[in-house]
């Protein structure tokens, strides 16, 4: 089969796992969706190595290959088709897609066990996949946008999942209020790309970009600005970030594809598959790294003092964004889009590994309750710190390698970007902070009552669960916290893709080891092949400086976190107290949410209420609607009189009327 | 016979059903007022009809002639249901349709 065909099957099969688990929920039994759906995903999966296969076939000036099914509209000379793009670009986020999306299909089909929702859980979970993989494969503006504005709707459906939470429908509200603003960016940049270029078509674009638009030309700029709107939004970088951490609301497998290893990169592979415009348009690719870096701080700065576990991995996957964002924008494709890769296998691993523990506190999430985890489960524990220890950045971990390349290419461009990379490298140190910090505190120090409790092989079970953020009774009948938790140790369906996910997250970075092999370099240097910016790799030997560099401050960043909650235990309170303004501000996230409240939420509020009751009451209540009605009401009142409802009265008037009329024709006849 | 007599006699019907109609406030009463106009009506047609020496008048008699068969069924379904549901049978009385 050709590329092409692979490419179809790979949406295909999520498509039709999605109508079959929608519309078969109430035929099937126990945990027969959730098989059904990890095995749509696994198809897609085995499509897209065939893709791969068959892509390698050709030779590497063709490997940039175009299927179109249909035209929906050709009629005003808007080129926009039913059309894929398989180059090697889609083809590797395809593969991180669907393969991630496999494994936390897996966990799922256990991790969901108990939920009410379980086969509407897993086909809005097919329907996400789905979305995701039309993004990466589109093969024009019309289709991008599709795919788009679908994993924004998936995102909010799994995000308001538990739909009698409050905080949950209000978190996916939000979620979908901002990434609709990121949408609506996304249709004006294409529109005006598409004013000049005439065409929506990805190749044809990038073929005529250089020819149309000079170098930084206005409208490719304002163009490329409203594309990272679109970008910022779905990849939460500041300041349109505030919806991810309250996404964290949603199922944690959820958390774990949609809001740390797939969607939210949706950003970093727009920035990469539209990187010939944003190589004309440099002033938008410079506000991108700056975005980009911005972003990896404040997030890294308010990953430190969050208390929820869930929120610190969400702050977490904002900063590592921030820095894939960072990468791709000054031209580090290959290198942010590796890190893409190896922080989809490391942040879904903690996630999962989150979510187990969570399980074992019984849906509690706050670390200020968890506590020495460390010997109750002992699986999750490695889990966890294969991944924090691949996030920080510690050889030989893949987090190491990807992270490094994105810096030593900032390092090594020159012009200023040194500076973007020394911000780099704070991040780095505050990773390895806030990472161990998470460690320390769930599986070190006296074990918590669930975890002795659990030592003892007795799992916690709540009565009457609670939300732990509101403090409300949960409604058991949409789910978790269900009738029964799961945790790693005793389901081999959360095991197995955990267990597959940290060997990743450990050898996953073999594919790119600077002056070893280099293989997704090459592998994507097809898409890149017009770029100016692609070959300004590093040397070697920079590289391995860099490596050094990153590891020690790794080491520093653990040692720290080391130091402050295992060696002397008192340290952060006594932080705490010292900075306690900084302290405030950081776990208020820097006021981001207040700031928008103040800027957006209430001038719209009092618009709605300004409207509501004047525009609406005075003017199209009274005026318009009013002044109608009451014409009609004074009309009608005089004609009311002739209907007396007395039937020898109208026989009368017909007589009389007719007698009349005759009386006319006959006096004007004469 | 000059045409007028008949014509005479077919406006005195015609008239007395009228009056009828109005007059009158017995459901029943009025329905008999009506098929006197409508026969006055066909007694002109049938008039007029062998003046000219066709038959057209004499074809819409038939056609009035049954038009009035069907009037007068829904109008004596009609007093049977208003007799079945207990109401007057008057119609001064059944004014519920006034403005």
């Amino acid at each position: 089969m050709s590329a092409t065909t692979f490419g179809w099957l790979i949406l295909l099969f999520p498509l039709v796992g999605t109508i079959v688990i929608a519309l078969g929920f109430r035929l099937l039994p126990g945990v027969a969706a959730g098989w059904l759906a990890t095995l749509a995903i696994a198809l897609a999966f085995g499509a897209a190595i065939g893709a791969l296969i068959s892509l390698l076939g050709h030779s590497e000036t063709h490997r940039e290959l175009t299927s179109s099914l249909w035209n929906y509209d050709v009629s005003v000379g808007v080129d926009a088709k039913l059309s894929i793009l398989v180059d090697p670009l889609s083809i590797f986020m395809a593969l991180i897609v669907s393969g991630v999306s496999t494994l936390i299909h897996i966990y799922s089909i256990a991790y969901m066990q108990s939920d009410r929702g379980y086969n509407r859980y897993f086909a809005y979970l097919n329907y996400f996949v789905f979305s995701m993989l039309l993004l990466v494969m589109a093969g024009n503006f019309v289709l991008l946008i599709v795919g788009w504005a679908f994993v924004g709707a998936a995102s909010y459906l799994l995000i308001s999942f538990w739909y009698r939470r409050t905080t949950a429908t209000s978190a996916g509200i939000k979620a979908f209020v901002i990434n609709v603003f990121g949408d609506v960016g996304l249709v004006l940049g294409t529109f005006f790309i598409y004013r000049h270029t005439g065409t929506v078509d990805f190749l044809k674009t990038f073929a005529a970009a250089p020819h149309v638009f000079h170098h930084n030309s206005t409208d490719l700029v304002a163009g490329c600005l409203l594309l990272l709107v679109g970008a910022f939004a779905k990849s939460a970088q500041v300041p349109l970030h505030t919806w991810l951490p309250d996404a964290m609301e949603g199922p944690t497998p959820v958390s774990a594809l949609i809001h740390a290893a797939t969607m939210v990169t949706a950003g970093v592979y727009l920035i990469a598959r539209m990187h010939p415009l944003f190589e004309i348009a440099t002033t938008a690719a410079d506000v991108g790294a700056i975005v980009g870096c911005l972003t990896l701080i404040v997030a890294a700065t308010i990953a430190i003092v969050q208390t929820d576990i869930k929120r610190v991995i969400a702050y977490s996957t904002m900063s590592q964004i921030g820095y894939m964002i960072m990468g791709v924008s000054i031209g580090a494709y290959s290198a942010g889009l590796f890190h893409l890769m190896t922080h989809a296998f490391f942040k879904a691993l903690l996630f999962m590994a989150a979510g187990s523990l969570i399980s074992a506190m019984g849906g509690e999430q706050s670390l200020d309750r968890m506590r020495g985890f460390r010997r109750a489960m002992p699986f999750t524990f490695a889990c966890f710190v294969i991944g924090g220890l691949a996030l920080s950045g510690l050889p030989p971990f893949s987090g190491w390698l990807s992270k490094d390349d994105i810096i030593g290419y900032l390092n090594n461009r020159g012009g200023g970007f040194e500076i973007l990379g020394i911000f780099g490298y704070l991040g780095a140190l505050l990773t390895g902070i806030y990472t161990f910090r998470m460690i320390f505190r769930a599986f070190f120090g006296e074990p918590c009552e669930e975890a002795r409790e659990l030592e003892q092989g007795h799992l916690v079970h709540h009565d009457i669960p609670t939300n732990p953020q509101t403090g409300e009774a949960e409604d058991t009948d949409v789910g978790f916290p269900g009738p029964a938790h799961h945790i790693a140790e005793r389901d081999w369906a959360m095991k197995f893709p955990m267990a597959i996910l940290a060997l990743l997250a450990i050898i996953g970075g073999v594919l790119q080891i600077p002056g070893v092999d280099d293989s997704i370099t090459r592998f994507l240097a097809p898409t890149f092949a017009g770029s100016r910016l692609y070959h300004l790799e590093p040397s070697t030997g920079t590289d391995w400086i860099g490596l050094i560099v990153g590891a020690l401050i790794a080491v520093i960043g653990i040692s720290t976190a080391y130091r402050i909650w295992i060696v002397k235990p008192g340290t952060s309170a006594a932080l705490q107290a010292r900075l306690g303004a900084l302290h405030t501000f950081l776990y208020n996230k820097w006021y981001f949410d207040e700031l928008i409240d103040l800027a957006v939420v209430r001038p719209a509020q009092w618009l709605g209420r300004f409207t509501g009751s004047v525009l609406e009451r005075g003017v199209v209540g009274g005026a318009i609607t009013g002044g109608t009605v009451g014409v009609v009401r004074a009309a009608s009142a005089t004609v009311r009189r002739a209907q007396t409802g007395f039937l020898r009265y109208y026989a009368a008037v017909v007589i009389v009327g007719l007698s009349a009329m005759a009386l006319y024709f006959l006096i004007s006849a004469s | 016979m000059a045409i007028g007599w008949y014509l005479t006699v077919s406006a005195l019907i015609f008239c007395i059903g009228a009056v009828g109609v109005v007059t009158r406030p017995n459901p029943l009463v009025i329905l008999l007022c009506l098929e006197l106009m409508l026969n006055a009506g066909n007694l002109a047609l049938v008039a007029f009809s062998r003046m000219w020496g066709g038959e057209d008048g004499q074809v819409f008699a038939l056609i009035v002639l049954v038009v009035a068969a069907c009037e007068v069924t829904v109008g004596l379904g009609m007093i049977v249901a208003i007799y079945r549901r207990q109401l007057p049978i008057n119609v001064d009385e059944l004014d519920e349709l006034h403005g």
